[in-house]
């Protein structure tokens, strides 16, 4: 009998499809004048919360103003300075141990304007669930690294070697009980995007 | 399986289908929202469908392609020809790995070859994480719409079900209370998990790994912790490369609930450290599928669920009138092709409207797909006797004008004199829920004749007196 694998690609070979070509995706998607303001737009509108700063030196002030930091007991931070960070990632053999966590504060790789969503992976993360295990997280990212839209982000990533990335745009949530909206199903009830800094082109 | 008798229990609660109906409809109402914002929409699911098609010509290849690549990030990877030995072969990972506690996130192909009976039956718990799907599962029912499968019941309902099982009070029907409920359980199973299977949107082939879309972040909670991620798909689930994601993701979270992209879109490649992750490719009818010219496109579909949100027909009659995994004017198309003689009714549960041909992000031709399965349904013989009989005889009467006049002047005169229990006796199926329009006393053609002779008396008469015809062009146009 031959393998379940040759028996469908033969199967799937008998069928005479006729050919089409695959298209070329480049240059296609909406442009805003000002992706910055438009991505902090969309992070509203999903649900998030959007804060921008004009520099780092601004960073631990704006996070202390921050309702989900001063309640907060349990805070991780992969950023550096963060005064009341008291979890640390590297120390944490178990992920479950995690479970109790108030809040996350993690960097963004870059974002896109169209959708509010912010690129994250676990290049230099041990435990790829701290994205979404906390009670709230407060996502970091560098204003000058906003994309306009899905296809300039995708031009960007390159899956070359094994790992986990994640495209998250607001606050986990759930429309499946009666198609009302609410905010925090599995993971972090509370989405902030901090942007940093001058954005692209100026 | 009928789809009208299915459907009969549902409308029978007439606030119930009227609720549901709404409920749906809002999806569709935030779809057309969504789309109309991006300019480039109509472009996309072009592109999105010649994608599709292109990949659907060269799958095959596309497939080793993915195999190749999945197994040089780590993943390993199983091909399965049908729901059965998709099971085993799930079953053979857990047993290896001695896993006793599975969460699962939504997988309408698990959902399809009915995997948690199967598991359950071996003494593997799983639990669905997705609210929704949690909820019927606790209900032991199905799925009623692909991406909402709890769509179909109200909050007291809800209310009931977590009282029993997760010790809410039984008024506590808040949105926010049920989730939060739902939420702390569901954490629980998260933290003892020994594995997770998740469903599978997107395979890339050129880069080996797959994208899995959700709201809730269950997939990232669920995968984020045990060591085995076994992600099952589809063999139409590849697309050619990974920047084709930035069509299709673009186009599912608008055209399923209108949002800008799913809050989560995890990207995996390879195995989570230390850990295995096992790919399943299942056929199970697949390549049937594609060999039927007619409705190879169907393969398309991306599961955003827009052809259910607009359908007039989905809903009004609910989910599990459909009889299938997959409801909707998509699971009317993907039933027959499975077994014709099964769910026959299904093409017919439809006004061929054409709406859910508009919403398709990838262009399928539903509504003349379903026209298609109709013709070959009828073709094939496999209509009851009643309706094969009645067609047949209406087809003998339109074809010969005699026949169809005295059939006219039949009903118009008898017609009207017969009892009413007589003319909506019980074989008059059209006449449930219908009543007939008034019986006009003349035919159509007679009503024209004589308005052609009265036309021309007046054109006479008016040539007689001297005035001009002008009066004729309102007249005239019939």
């Amino acid at each position: 009998m031959p393998s379940s694998k040759s028996a469908i690609l033969a199967a799937i070979r008998q069928s005479s499809v006729e050919p089409v070509e695959l298209p070329d995706t480049f240059g296609i998607g909406i442009v805003y004048d000002d992706p910055v303001a438009r991505f902090s737009e969309m992070v509203e509108r999903v649900g998030g919360d959007s804060l921008r700063l004009p520099g780092w030196e601004d960073f631990v002030d704006a996070l202390e103003e921050l309702e989900v930091y001063q309640s907060a007991e349990r805070i991780l931070s992969q950023l550096p300075g963060v005064p009341r960070a008291n979890v640390e990632l590297d120390a944490i053999e178990d992920p479950r141990e995690m479970n109790y966590l108030d809040l996350a504060i993690l960097p963004g790789e870059f974002a896109v304007a169209e959708n509010g969503a912010v690129w994250v992976t676990d290049r230099r993360i041990n435990h790829r669930v701290v994205y979404v295990i906390a009670e709230h997280l407060i996502l970091v990212v560098d204003a000058s690294q906003v994309v306009h839209n899905l296809h300039q982000a995708y031009q960007r990533i390159r899956f070359r070697e094994p790992g986990y990335g994640l495209f998250i745009s607001g606050p986990s949530k759930t429309a499946d009980i009666a198609a009302s909206l609410v905010k925090g199903a599995q993971g972090p009830r509370r989405h902030h995007v901090v942007l940093v800094g001058d954005g692209p082109g100026t | 399986m009928n789809h009208a008798a299915n459907a009969a229990s549902f409308v029978a609660n007439e606030d119930r289908a009227h609720w549901h109906s709404d409920s749906v409809w809002i999806m569709r109402d935030r779809r057309d929202r969504a789309a109309h914002a991006i300019p480039e929409w109509e472009t996309l699911r072009g592109l999105a469908a010649q994608i599709k098609s292109h990949t659907l010509s060269q799958l095959a290849d596309y497939l080793e392609q993915f195999e190749e690549n999945a197994m040089r990030m780590g993943a390993q990877v199983h091909w399965a020809r049908d729901a059965d030995e998709h099971n085993r072969i799930v079953h053979g990972i857990l047993e290896r790995n001695h896993v006793r506690r599975v969460v699962k996130s939504k997988s309408m192909l698990t959902e399809e070859c009915h995997l948690n009976q199967f598991l359950h039956k071996h003494g593997i718990d799983v639990v669905d994480t997705d609210l929704g799907e949690r909820i019927v599962q606790l209900r032991e029912e199905g799925p009623s719409h692909i991406v909402a499968p709890a769509i179909h019941l109200q909050r007291p309902e809800i209310a009931e079900l977590f009282h029993e099982h997760l010790g809410m009070p039984l008024d506590a029907t808040e949105p926010e209370e049920l989730v939060l409920a739902a939420r702390h359980s569901l954490r629980e199973y998260f933290l003892e998990a020994d594995a997770a299977i998740t469903g599978v949107n997107f395979a890339i082939a050129d880069t080996g790994g797959v994208v899995v879309c959700t709201n809730e972040g269950n997939v990232d909670m669920g995968t984020g912790i045990p060591r085995l991620h076994i992600a099952c798909m589809g063999v139409e689930k590849i697309i050619p490369r990974a920047e084709d994601l930035g069509v299709f993701l673009r186009l599912l979270a608008r055209s399923s609930t209108g949002q800008p992209i799913t809050v989560y879109s995890s990207h995996f490649h390879g195995p989570i450290r230390d850990g295995e992750l096992h790919m399943v490719l299942v056929d199970n009818g697949r390549s049937n599928i594609l060999k039927k010219e007619r409705f190879r496109r169907s393969l398309n579909c991306i599961r955003c669920g827009a052809c259910l949100n607009t359908c007039p027909v989905y809903r009004r009659s609910g989910g599990y009138s459909y009889g299938y995994t997959i409801s909707g004017p998509i699971g009317s198309v993907l039933a027959p092709a499975r077994d014709m003689k099964q769910f026959y009714t299904l093409p017919y549960a439809s006004s061929l409207c054409g709406s859910c041909t508009d919403v398709c992000p990838v262009k399928i031709d539903l509504h003349h797909q379903l026209l298609a399965w109709r013709q070959e349904i009828a073709s094939q013989r496999v209509l009851p006797w009643s309706k094969r009989w009645a067609m047949t005889l209406a087809s003998i009467v339109l074809r010969n004008k005699w026949f169809y006049r005295s059939a006219g002047f039949v009903v118009r005169t008898l017609l009207q004199r017969l009892p009413r229990s007589l003319v909506y006796s019980r074989f008059n199926v059209w006449g449930r829920q219908r009543e007939l329009p008034e019986i006009p006393s003349q035919s159509f053609r007679n009503w024209y004749r004589k308005q052609s002779r009265d036309e021309k008396k007046l054109q006479v008469r008016h040539r007689g007196s001297g005035a001009s015809a002008s009066i004729s062009p309102n007249t005239r146009h019939y």
